[in-house]
């Protein structure tokens, strides 16, 4: 194991209802570590990412975050902690502007008499700044319902990245996007990585993980089931234990 | 000299573009629906003009605005629930009871302010058991709030055995009756509370909230927001301002009893639904619902004025309703086809 890890969990359990979605899961991200994750549907990918973010409790098991155990009972909690997340469907607020959702629940507000109001201008600002960053040819007064799949994706990674996270958990962030946007977005990770954010990214390609991830594990039924180390030479050797623990066979 | 000329032409074209650049501006703020009920008030002055002698007469207004304002004071908390994806059928209800605790309370020998603070104290109730179900226990806001619409009208009947409650107090008649600068004081009440609730929605949490809840309640739980109590939060300003309403009824006519303000539920979320709010929650204006006030009210004044019985006002304001709704309707379409 590194020395340093970002995160680590030890036993990490979830049931829903009677279901084990997942079954003691021991893993680490290091700093500066890009981690891929693979698995089929119900593998339990989400679940773990979901529960790193504080969206769920886990069931079992502790969470340690920069070398401290941490208990998070909402996403406010995580965020708190310095751990963002992009989800798969953006979880954006189509009816908001670009500025909205990226300071949403995160508000900066300037004192007003006895009240507190929104600061509307520099969220405007820092908007504009946090886009034009991402190359992102996009005004920040625009609402998100109208805007199109690979640039409401930007608000989303423009959101998460706005408070400096030390950790970013990707959950299926290439699903919806086009073959220039996915190598864009796997930029930005390899970017992220030498701006010293660790990243836990899930995906159902190999070959977008293999090309960005320091470490891949692979999970089936909740647990995880193989750990590689990318090597460019050995693909095919890697995509065969990739295929065996996906699947459940025994590499020969 | 010709550069000259040149000069002024281009300048004038410029100042043209400015003109129209800022017209586009303020007719983009303001949108179709504002834009298109100020053309539909300014079509109902002149038909009713025309129409009625008496209807530009100073005090006409008056009248349609205390008629505006009992139902406008409730469609402030109204349209906050339902931009936020929410609906509130229990108004009428807090209205009629809010109105009678406060109408007791005054009989009793208590000043007009406690009865007020009492009567805004039980909407403010109600609307936390209303909200507190539908946050905590995920149920449909139409059945929650029907439900309580049946609850408490049913307690006021019981208390109250069915009897009106008759005010004495002057204090409490001259809110519903006086004039201040020749304005109903109604007039002015609602006037105030729409300003200082159309200052507050852009410039506050609250109001960033209330659109991000009724566009996407699971994105905004997952940015980290308590919805639970901003959804309890928005049926708590819902209540208080139906109560308002309530008290504001009785100041009107001087009575209280427990059927008054039936369907008065019905009246504002015409208003709310025609001032553009979309059902669907995430949009909608304050400014929009004021107007649709304005509109509906002068439609009743006008109608009457007209000689057209009274009756008819249902179907018609019914019918006002579902032309909001289906032109919201298909301006949502078209949108999406775009």
């Amino acid at each position: 194991m590194i020395e340093d890890p970002v995160l680590r969990t030890t036993n990490l359990s979830k049931n829903f209802g009677g279901i084990s979605v997942l079954n003691s899961v021991d893993f680490h991200v290091g700093s500066n570590e890009s981690l891929g994750l693979i698995g089929d549907n119900g593998a339990g990918k989400s679940t773990l990412v979901k529960i790193l973010a504080g969206v769920y409790s886990p069931s079992g098991g502790e969470i340690f975050f920069n070398g401290s155990p941490v208990t998070f009972n909402s996403p406010s909690d995580a965020r708190d902690a310095g751990i963002e997340i992009i989800y798969q469907d953006l979880a954006l607020c189509d009816d908001l502007d670009a500025a909205s959702n990226i300071f949403l629940g995160r508000e900066l507000r300037h004192r007003v008499g006895v009240s507190r109001w929104l600061d509307r201008r520099t969220m405007m600002d820092e908007a504009r700044i946090a886009l034009a960053e991402l190359g992102a040819d996009i005004p920040p007064d625009q609402l998100v319902g109208s805007m199109s799949g690979g640039q409401r994706q930007l608000i989303s990674v423009a959101r998460a990245l706005q408070f400096s996270p030390k950790l970013l958990l990707m959950d299926e962030p290439t699903a919806a996007l086009s073959n220039t946007k996915i190598h864009l977005l796997l930029d930005l990770v390899k970017k992220l990585k030498n701006k010293g954010v660790s990243v836990i990214l899930i995906s159902h390609r190999f070959t977008d993980l293999i090309s960005v991830c320091d470490r891949i594990i692979a999970m089936r039924e909740g647990a995880i089931k193989a750990e590689i180390v990318p090597d460019l030479d050995k693909v095919s050797e890697m995509m065969a234990i990739m295929q065996a623990a996906l699947s459940g066979e025994s590499i020969s | 000299m010709m550069a000259h000329v040149d000069s002024i032409k281009k300048g004038a074209t410029a100042s043209n573009n400015s003109f129209l650049i800022r017209a586009e501006k303020v007719k983009n703020h303001l949108g179709p629906t504002i834009l298109g009920l100020l053309a539909v008030l300014a079509a109902e002055i002149l038909i009713f003009t025309i129409k009625s002698p008496y209807f530009l007469h100073v005090g006409n207004f008056a009248n349609i605005g205390r008629a505006m304002s009992i139902i406008g004071i409730g469609s402030l908390g109204a349209t906050i629930v339902i931009i936020a994806g929410g609906f509130d059928l229990s108004v009428g209800s807090i209205m009629a009871a809010a109105g009678m605790l406060a109408s007791f309370l005054c009989n009793q020998g208590l000043s007009t302010g406690i009865g007020l603070v009492s009567a805004l104290f039980l909407g403010g109730v109600i609307g936390l058991l209303n909200g507190s179900v539908i946050a905590f226990f995920r149920i449909n806001p139409l059945i929650t709030t029907l439900a309580m619409l049946s609850i408490v009208r049913g307690i006021a009947y019981i208390i109250s055995g069915g009897d009106a409650i008759v005010i004495s107090n002057s204090a409490f008649l001259a809110i519903g009756t006086n004039d201040f600068l020749g304005i109903p004081i109604t007039v002015w009440i609602t006037v105030a509370l729409f300003l200082v609730m159309g200052a507050l929605m852009p410039r506050t949490r609250l109001g960033r909230y209330v659109y991000a809840i009724g566009s996407s309640l699971r994105a905004s739980k997952l940015s980290g927001i308590h919805v639970n109590r901003w959804i309890i939060l928005f049926y708590v300003i819902s209540g208080v301002t139906a109560a308002l309403a309530g008290f504001v009824t009785v100041a009107r006519t001087g009575q209280a009893e427990p059927s008054a303000n039936i369907g008065a539920e019905l009246d504002m979320i015409t208003a709310v639904i025609l001032g553009g709010t979309s059902l669907r929650g995430g949009k909608g204006k304050l400014l929009g619902t004021f107007l649709a006030l304005i509109v509906l009210a002068i439609l009743s004044n006008g109608l009457i004025l007209s000689g057209i019985p009274s009756y008819w006002q249902l179907p018609i304001k019914g019918l006002v309703l579902m032309t909001a709704i289906i032109w919201g309707e298909i301006r949502r379409t078209s949108r999406d086809v775009d």
